[in-house]
């Protein structure tokens, strides 16, 4: 060996494969303005479509009158309900087994519904004509409150489920009343509490409020009539499934449909489900024969595609006096909007809510969800976060801060005491998962220790007494948060979207030369797949990173995949990529044995080849398999060096963590201070520790903003008061806090690499650290929960009822 | 989002703007910095048929001292105030207000001349120019004239800006040398404009208040300036009783809208706050 032979250290380093802090390659071109996305692209003679939209909340649609529109110059055509009813596209399937408006059929219901599309030849002139359509309504009475939708003489809202006694999920116990849906043992948990020395009850509320990515969704759809295809571009989480989705109601074969996500500024739940414009976009293309271009503003995404979680969640916990959990029975009361396009694996009304034990050994549990009809907009899409985990996981972190303040005992020291413990993994919980793996202790007291729980404990006594003796008005809270995840839809055996199982896929083709290309079922909106992907097959077949190109987002040559959400990529589409590598790797051992004339056995894997064991100079680097896949494959062997894997996960992954937030709050205004935000992330094996920091940071940053202000707000009429950014609270550099993260390593047993998701933990295990300091804080002056979101006047509004400035 | 048909001018002089805005009517909307104009019109909450841009008229940007008035062109933008030393040494509640609008990207383009005819009670310009005397100077086709700052706001969106009327210039007097100040502005983030503001100029005379003026921006249709709050705080040293019976004097003239930051009850509370908390500091700063 001469000097110039790279070291092992050296060799691994040259892969920048998993547990690299490898630099973002897609951000070569994101920095300088060079990202491609959908209102980049720009189609010969390309039309530009719009909507009309309701002033009204609940009205009756008596007339709509285009004459004067088509009069504007570049106006072509105006289409309604009555156009889209030729095509049998009035309304279209939604995710949830529902239907849903695509124009307005006879009456609105929720304001800025979708009324009809204006088609022109430029943004301009369709915003002109949209203000030239005549629509005569027939205002309604408004269900707004979730409360009242059930009331015996709440106004009908679905004429059109007149009579349907049965929905997609079961039975209809109204005529607001979409499903119920239970889960658990009732008798169990009723026994619990009869039994309960100690039990809680509250009535704990998560706001609707909304993902906002900075791109709003949008489309371009092109049909060639010759061909008889019809291309989309568009801002889909999921591409393949809007394929699907096209086929099965626009009744074009599914080979002749081609679905490309180009570059997606951000999606978070908002762009997985199908949304008017693209329908509208799609039959305006077929009509005018044109390419047609549908661009949401601002105030349209937050007002009409979709929401997210609006739960109420009545619950009860009951416990023995020293702190031990025996039983947990939760009540949701969830408001649906106008149509129920909750974009749930189909077989789960209310998502995977049922992780709502948490990170808790409780012995029985019980479960029941009403979802409901309002006169808001439809969505109930998965916000950062995997189906409605995020309502569980704040839902029972309250919970358990409410049940330590009955005990007198410290939050933290409750959550202790109640944690599955390491050794019960794997956990079956009451209702009815299995948990694959976790350390809770390790986690909760490094958490404790490295903020110094103990002394933040004491300085908030000191505090309060200061604020008693009123030398000062601010007031300070510990919000404490552990949560358990459960992501990676899903297994097929509990997991499918219309049908199709929730696994992914992965193709790998490598080149002679050694350098490859991976197709994948994922798209990426800035998760950074591009990079980690590519990390991962690095490892696996020791091809360095820079010489994988990973390609997601064209259905045409993609494997076909679920999408991004739900923090499924690397859950799902993640082990996808490890088996196709590892396929690879099988044929690469192939050959190498036979160009190295050994038994395969004989061989062993070494960083980025194969050497023969025993025998370390005889080694076949990976790069030379590649070139020898092309030209001199073993005989029988065919050539070439290319592998799919699509798989199936055999369960979910359960990432964890705990997080603080100690905040002080003036009770004078209700401005708070975000002092110190600490998050401790188990997410298994880390694939690229400096993206995951970047997850976790963003996701905070949206908790923080959820938790603080950020909400869909309606006032009694149905009206939107918080449409704009002005009003929904959407942080800068500036409000947001500094934020220190940490991390454990617990790896899923059940995943090629180990690996659980991390990128919506934060959004997830955040929202309950910011609330549980808000109402810390407030405790001591008699409160026991206080609703968010926690802005300035509702903070002030707590103190004034806590009798502060009496 | 997307604004309605206009036809664009771009007049040299303010007399040609001037015509143009008269003869074209109530159609016409000068255009300063288009950072209030322009998004009402992709609102269509405004649909103007002309606008008339005062970027190329010459003799609206600037800031001077004559005298004891500081002079400013209507056009200077609110980051050339920034940039003045003539500001920060004989207004410095100017820069310190500035700094509270928007970001740096609206600073660069709003103008002060703007800010202060929009009539937009969340603008925090009105009630710091009727704190300290301002006055604007008006030109009309038939000529012009100068109206006090404290006789200009009339409604939400209403002054006394006549049509055709173009304001060109702010009078400020020079507040005394060892004045006290301050611009105590609650808002819920960047960018946001005031759930509550308060500015305060004032002189201190052996540990008491000797002169006091009072502001407030966003607590009612119009700003308004707290003449009894500033009365109860004169001849006092702004103890804790004082203090609040200014807070209470000056919730009494507020009657803000209930919005998304906050209802009546809170907006009028945290106003009075924002006295309170504008006197402390200004006295502290006077010598
Ligand atoms: C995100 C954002 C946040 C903001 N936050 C704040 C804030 O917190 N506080 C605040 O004070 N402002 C705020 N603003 C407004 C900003 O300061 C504007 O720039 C200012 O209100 C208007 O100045 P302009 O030069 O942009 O005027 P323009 O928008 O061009 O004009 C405003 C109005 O005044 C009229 N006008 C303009 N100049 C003249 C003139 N010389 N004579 C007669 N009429 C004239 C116009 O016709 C128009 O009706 C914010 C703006 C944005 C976009």
């Amino acid at each position: 060996m001469n000097d110039m032979t790279p070291t092992r250290e050296q060799r691994e380093a040259k892969l920048e494969g998993m547990g690299c802090k490898r630099k973002r390659v897609e951000d070569i071109r994101f920095t300088q303005g060079k990202g491609s996305y959908v209102d980049d692209l720009k189609l010969p003679g390309m039309l530009h479509g719009d909507f009309v939209r309701s002033p009204h909340a609940h009205a009756r649609v008596k007339k709509i009158d285009d004459t004067e529109a088509l009069k504007v110059p570049g106006v072509l055509a105006v289409i309604t309900a009555e156009t889209l009813k030729t095509v049998n596209l009035a309304w279209m399937p939604t995710l949830a087994g529902d239907v849903q408006m695509v124009l307005a059929d006879g009456k609105v219901l929720f304001q800025n519904q979708e009324v009809a599309f204006v088609v022109a030849t430029d943004r301009y002139a369709a915003d002109d004509g949209i203000n030239k359509v005549v629509v005569e309504y027939e205002p309604l009475p408004v269900v707004i409150d979730p409360f009242k939708a059930m009331d015996a003489d709440a106004p009908v809202l679905r004429e059109d489920l007149a009579g349907k006694t049965t929905g997609a999920h079961g039975p209809r116990k109204h005529h607001n009343h979409v499903f119920e849906w239970t889960v658990g043992d009732k008798d169990l948990t009723d026994a619990a509490f009869r039994k309960a020395e100690v039990t809680i009850k509250e009535m704990i509320s998560y706001h609707r409020t909304h993902p906002s990515p900075l791109e709003t969704c949008q489309c371009v759809c092109s049909f060639d009539k010759i061909r008889g295809e019809l291309s989309i571009w568009g801002t889909f989480q999921a591409p393949h499934v809007i394929r699907t989705v096209v086929a099965l109601i626009a009744k074009i074969p599914e080979h002749k449909i081609h679905v490309i996500s180009p570059d997606i500024g951000g999606g978070f739940g908002n762009k997985v489900g199908a949304y008017p414009g693209y329908i509208c976009a799609a039959v305006a293309s077929i009509v005018t024969g044109k390419p047609v271009k549908w661009v949401e503003d601002r105030i349209e995404n937050l007002t009409a595609t979709s929401f997210a979680r609006d739960y109420h969640m009545t619950t009860e916990i009951a416990s023995t006096k020293e702190g031990k959990v025996t039983g947990l029975r939760v009540h949701v009361l969830a408001d649906h909007g106008a149509f129920d396009a909750c974009a749930d694996p189909s077989k789960w009304p209310a998502g995977f809510f049922n992780i709502v034990t948490g990170s808790y050994d409780f012995p029985t549990a019980h479960l029941s969800v009403d979802g409901i009809y309002t006169n808001k907009a439809p969505g109930g899409v998965a916000y950062r976060c995997s189906f409605r985990v995020t309502e569980a996981a704040y839902c029972i972190e309250r919970a358990m801060d409410i049940l330590a303040q009955k005990l007198g005992m410290d939050p933290a020291e409750l959550r202790l005491k109640n944690f599955i413990k390491a050794e019960q993994f794997p956990y079956h919980s009451a209702l009815g998962w299995e948990y694959d793996s976790g350390d809770y202790h390790t986690a909760m007291r490094k958490m404790m220790e490295s903020v110094d729980y103990a002394g933040l404990r004491r300085e908030q006594a000191a505090q309060r007494a200061a604020f008693k003796r009123g030398e000062t008005r601010e007031i300070m809270g510990l919000g404490v948060s552990f949560f358990t995840e459960i992501v990676g839809a899903g297994p097929s055996k509990n997991c499918d979207i219309l049908g199709i199982a929730m696994f992914d896929s992965c193709e790998i083709r490598m080149h002679p030369t050694g350098a490859g290309i991976a197709r994948v079922g994922s798209k990426s909106q800035g998760q950074g797949h591009e990079t980690t992907w590519a990390q991962i097959i690095a490892t696996e077949i020791g091809i360095p990173a820079d010489d994988i190109m990973v390609e997601e987002g064209n259905t045409d040559t993609a494997p076909y995949g679920l999408g991004t959400y739900g923090s499924r990529s690397t859950p799902v589409a993640g082990a996808a990529i490890a088996m196709a590598a590892r396929k690879i790797r099988a044929k690469a051992q192939m050959i190498a044995a036979y160009k190295l004339e050994v038994h395969e056995d004989d061989l062993e894997w070494d960083i980025d080849g194969f050497r023969v064991k025993g025998l370390p100079e005889k080694t076949m680097s990976m790069k030379d398999i590649c070139w020898a896949a092309y030209n001199s494959v073993p005989p029988g062997m065919e050539p070439g060096l290319e592998a799919v894997s699509y798989y199936d996960p055999p369960n979910m992954t359960y990432p964890f963590g705990a997080y603080i937030c100690v905040m002080n709050i003036d009770v004078d205004t209700g401005v708070y201070k975000v002092r110190r935000f600490y998050a401790l992330d188990d997410c298994g094996t880390r694939i690229n520790p400096m993206i995951i920091e970047g997850q976790v940071h963003g996701g905070l940053t949206e908790a923080f903003a959820i938790a603080m202000g950020q909400e869909i707000r309606y006032d009694d009429e149905g009206n939107v008061v918080t449409g704009s950014f002005m009003d929904f609270f959407m942080p800068t550099a500036v409000e947001t806090p500094h934020w220190e993260t940490d991390f454990t390593v617990t790896p899923s047993p059940h995943h090629p690499i180990g690996a659980k998701g991390v990128g919506e933990s934060p959004n997830v295990g955040g929202v309950p650290a910011f609330s549980n300091a808000v109402n810390d804080a407030f405790s001591f002056l008699g409160s026991t929960h206080i609703q968010m979101p926690h802005d300035y006047w509702r903070n002030w509004k707590a103190a004034k009822n806590l009798g502060v400035f009496a | 989002m997307i604004p309605g048909p206009f036809s664009y001018h771009r007049p040299a002089t303010v007399a040609d703007a001037v015509k143009l805005l008269s003869t074209l009517g109530d159609e016409a909307r000068p255009l300063a910095g288009g950072h209030s104009l322009v998004p009402m019109m992709k609102l269509r909450l405004a649909s103007p048929e002309h606008l008339v841009d005062l970027h190329g008229v010459a003799g609206l940007k600037g800031i001077r001292r004559d005298g004891n008035t500081i002079v400013i062109g209507a056009m200077t933008t609110q980051h050339e105030l920034l940039a003045s030393d003539e500001i920060g040494k004989s207004l410095p509640i100017l820069d310190e207000t500035a700094l509270l609008i928007a970001d740096p990207q609206v600073r660069y383009r709003g103008t002060i001349g703007g800010n202060v005819a929009n009539g937009d009670p969340g603008n925090d310009m009105p009630a710091l120019m009727m704190t300290l005397g301002g006055s604007y100077r008006l030109e009309g086709n038939a000529g012009g004239r100068d109206v006090a700052a404290s006789e200009f706001y009339q409604g939400a969106y209403f002054t006394a800006l006549e049509p055709g009327e173009l304001l060109t210039a702010i009078s400020i007097p020079v507040p005394p040398v060892g004045h006290g100040y301050a611009y105590e502005k609650l808002k819920r983030k960047v960018g946001d404009y005031a759930t509550a503001a308060a500015a305060v100029v004032l002189t201190m005379a052996g540990g008491k208040v000797a002169t006091c003026q009072i502001g407030l921006t966003n607590l009612a249709e119009t700003p308004l300036l707290a003449e009894d709050a500033a009365k109860a705080v004169i001849g006092t040293s702004l103890d804790p009783a004082t203090l609040k019976k200014a807070a209470a004097a000056a919730e009494a003239i507020m009657s803000p809208a209930a919005d998304a930051r906050g209802p009546v009850e809170y907006r009028k509370h945290v106003g009075g706050i924002m006295v309170m908390r504008a006197l402390q500091r200004a006295a502290g700063r006077a010598s």
